[in-house]
């Protein structure tokens, strides 16, 4: 019976486990071998396992231009934008928490812009912040008066001033950040939902009964029982933002100070077409990124095995 | 007690006001909050919901009241213009961008994706939620690390090796992709809900005279239905969005672009195409994601949560 059991086991999971191991697994290994290799797109019928194994891909991917500032936006990027869409999440599920008239036809309004199409998305946000017929520039020049065109999709930085301050802030990567956080704090809004549904309301009652306000119930009551979730949303999101690629790329194509990392992996393959090069910078992405995976899969892969 | 109430309220109702400060901190918050979550509601609903009303006003507006009115909200439905969706989905030959074909292959690879995926994944979830086998803790370890894991990374060498078997343009070495960055999830949201279904109802089944397969399609499989449902329709979002393996595998070849791609590509050359028609493609991209969306809102939003989409 047990054996048959295994039996059994093994092949319901094969099929599954053969796909996996062909288009995911093998692959990073042979991408691991590339990256020691110098290979072109154009020199690609040469390419196998084995080949002459060297560190000058890595050293390249780290001295050369571009590098640091890469990864900085990155950084700034993942933390920023995680940050943001979970708050905005935290915000839209507390103020549909309480029941009212059409709220799941409000909810589901909401998750629109996490289930439209990127492409769509993003073509639809670089028409609206046009210089030359955008809409945000249209209402913008009437309502707060600015001047000029702002190029908001293109521009490095923008001088700002502020009560006679003069900025320049980086105009460009805070509209990514902020298409980041549209896009899905839908993402945070759902878990943030699922796990208020969760509490039950006697506590709720119970800290009103003894005096506790609307921000004290938030802080004392409601803020301890989300605090999981945020730690799980944001290690996810973090993972996923930092090595994202659609939008960046379809949003500004990584100018304007907004290049991350995933778009010089694919500027490597298919602008250069070296191969061996945009393995290396993968890899070393790769080799970043397995950190807050790891962290992920010890922290919270075993005792919930599960995302909510 | 009734009596011992209403005689207390009276008194309370007439005193109250004298006794009670006017500004409790309690009062002030209740009565802030109250006011601020219809704020953010009214906010939030126009943030989300605006880009896409845009993107469909300008669809049907015509280039020349566009460009010279560019703020309009709104307009004037005597004025309604559909040539840009006529432009956008006849094909090239006869004039258009063809989006009817770029539809249809999307269709061909989504609904290719989600038949190929479940038909893995839920035997696969099956002997992982129920079955005892030598390296079942280990696989499901390893469909969590591949689902973490981030598609860029494993764009360069699927790209490397389609190249170099000649399948690069093909929408099998796509659909073959998809499948595989699709699984995982699809294995890890199947799998949890087949552990929330009592094992006693197998073991009947069992009793009964059912072999294993026997209890798993006839009992397993229909409790499960509602899960697998969900799980289709995220499939299939997924492959009708995905952008980044579209782009490196099938830019080439027009006659083999999605929706997402071609849009994509229409827009790199945006100054011989008007903003209208790219609008229209736009809309001709989201509309069955919305449809499909807004018409299984509850399965979708509970399948959105089960899992979630990478990126």
């Amino acid at each position: 019976m047990r054996r048959s059991e295994a039996r059994a086991g093994i092949g319901l999971i094969a099929p599954t486990v053969v796909i996996v191991i062909a288009v995911v697994v093998l692959p990073i290994i042979w991408s691991i071998s590339l990256s020691f290799q110098r290979v072109r797109l154009l020199t690609l019928h040469s390419a196998g396992f084995f080949g002459q194994y060297s560190l000058e891909n890595f050293k390249l991917v780290f001295t050369s231009q571009g590098f640091v500032s890469t990864l900085l936006t990155t950084v700034a990027y993942s933390v920023l934008g995680t940050a943001a869409s979970i708050a905005l999440g935290l915000v839209a599920a507390l103020a549909l928490r309480r029941r009212f008239k059409a709220r799941g036809l409000v909810r589901s309004i909401m998750l629109l812009p996490y289930v439209a199409p990127v492409v769509a998305a993003t073509f639809v946000w670089q028409v609206m912040l046009s210089p030359q017929f955008g809409i945000v520039d249209y209402w913008g020049k009437r309502l707060f008066g600015w001047d000029k065109p702002v190029a908001f999709l293109s521009q490095q930085t923008s001088r700002v001033s502020i009560f006679g301050i003069h900025l320049g802030i980086p105009l460009a990567l805070i509209m990514v950040i902020l298409f980041e956080a549209w896009r899905q704090f839908p993402f945070a809004f759902l878990f943030l939902t699922a796990r208020l549904q969760a509490i039950p309301g006697s506590l709720e009652e119970a800290a009103k009964v003894d005096g506790a306000t609307v921000s004290q119930r938030f802080r004392y009551v409601v803020w301890p029982q989300l605090v999981p979730t945020i730690a799980v949303l944001s290690v996810l999101r973090f993972i996923w933002t930092f090595t994202k690629f659609d939008d960046i790329y379809l949003l500004t194509g990584g100018g304007a100070g907004t290049e991350v990392v995933s778009v010089r992996v694919y500027n490597f393959l298919t602008g250069n077409g070296d191969i061996g090069l945009a393995s290396a910078q993968a890899l070393v992405l790769a080799v970043v990124m397995a950190v807050p995976v790891g962290f992920y899969m010890w922290r919270f892969g075993r005792r919930e095995e599960r995302l909510s | 007690m009734t009596a011992i109430d209403a005689r207390r309220s009276v008194p309370a109702g007439t005193a109250g006001p004298a006794r009670k400060p006017r500004w409790t901190r309690d009062g002030f918050e209740t009565r802030f909050f109250g006011i601020a979550r219809w704020v953010v509601i009214g906010a939030l609903l126009i943030v989300t919901a605006f880009p896409f009303y845009y993107m469909a006003l300008l669809s049907i507006r015509d280039l020349g009241s566009v460009l010279n009115n560019p703020g309009a909200l709104w307009t004037d439905v005597r004025h309604l213009n559909l040539s840009a969706y006529k432009r956008v989905l006849v094909s090239v030959s006869s004039g258009g961008e063809g989006f009817l074909g770029f539809m249809r292959n999307s269709a061909v690879l989504s609904f290719g994706t989600v038949a190929l995926t479940l038909l893995v994944s839920i035997p696969g979830s099956y002997a992982i939620s129920r079955l005892r086998f030598f390296g079942r803790r280990h696989i499901s370890v390893l469909f969590l690390a591949v689902y973490l894991f981030p598609s860029i990374i494993l764009a360069v060498p699927l790209f490397v090796f389609f190249t170099r078997v000649n399948m690069r343009g093909s929408l099998v070495a796509v659909l073959l992709v998809y499948v595989s960055q699709t699984v995982a999830v699809s294995i890890y949201m199947l799998r949890n809900y087949f552990d929330t279904i009592p094992v006693s109802l197998e073991e009947a089944a069992a009793l009964d005279g059912c072999g294993r397969l026997g209890t798993m399609w006839r009992i397993s499989l229909p409790l499960a239905m509602p899960a697998i449902l969900a799980n289709a329709l995220f499939i299939f979002m997924v492959a009708w969005n995905e952008f980044l393996f579209a782009l490196l595998f099938l830019a080439d070849d027009r006659s083999r672009w999605t929706v997402s791609l071609g849009l994509s590509e229409l827009t790199g050359n945006s100054i011989e195409i008007p903003t209208t028609v790219l609008m229209a493609a736009s809309v001709v991209t989201t509309i069955p994601i919305i449809v499909l969306f807004f018409a299984s809102e509850r399965l979708l939003a509970g399948g959105l949560t089960a899992g979630a989409e990478k990126g």
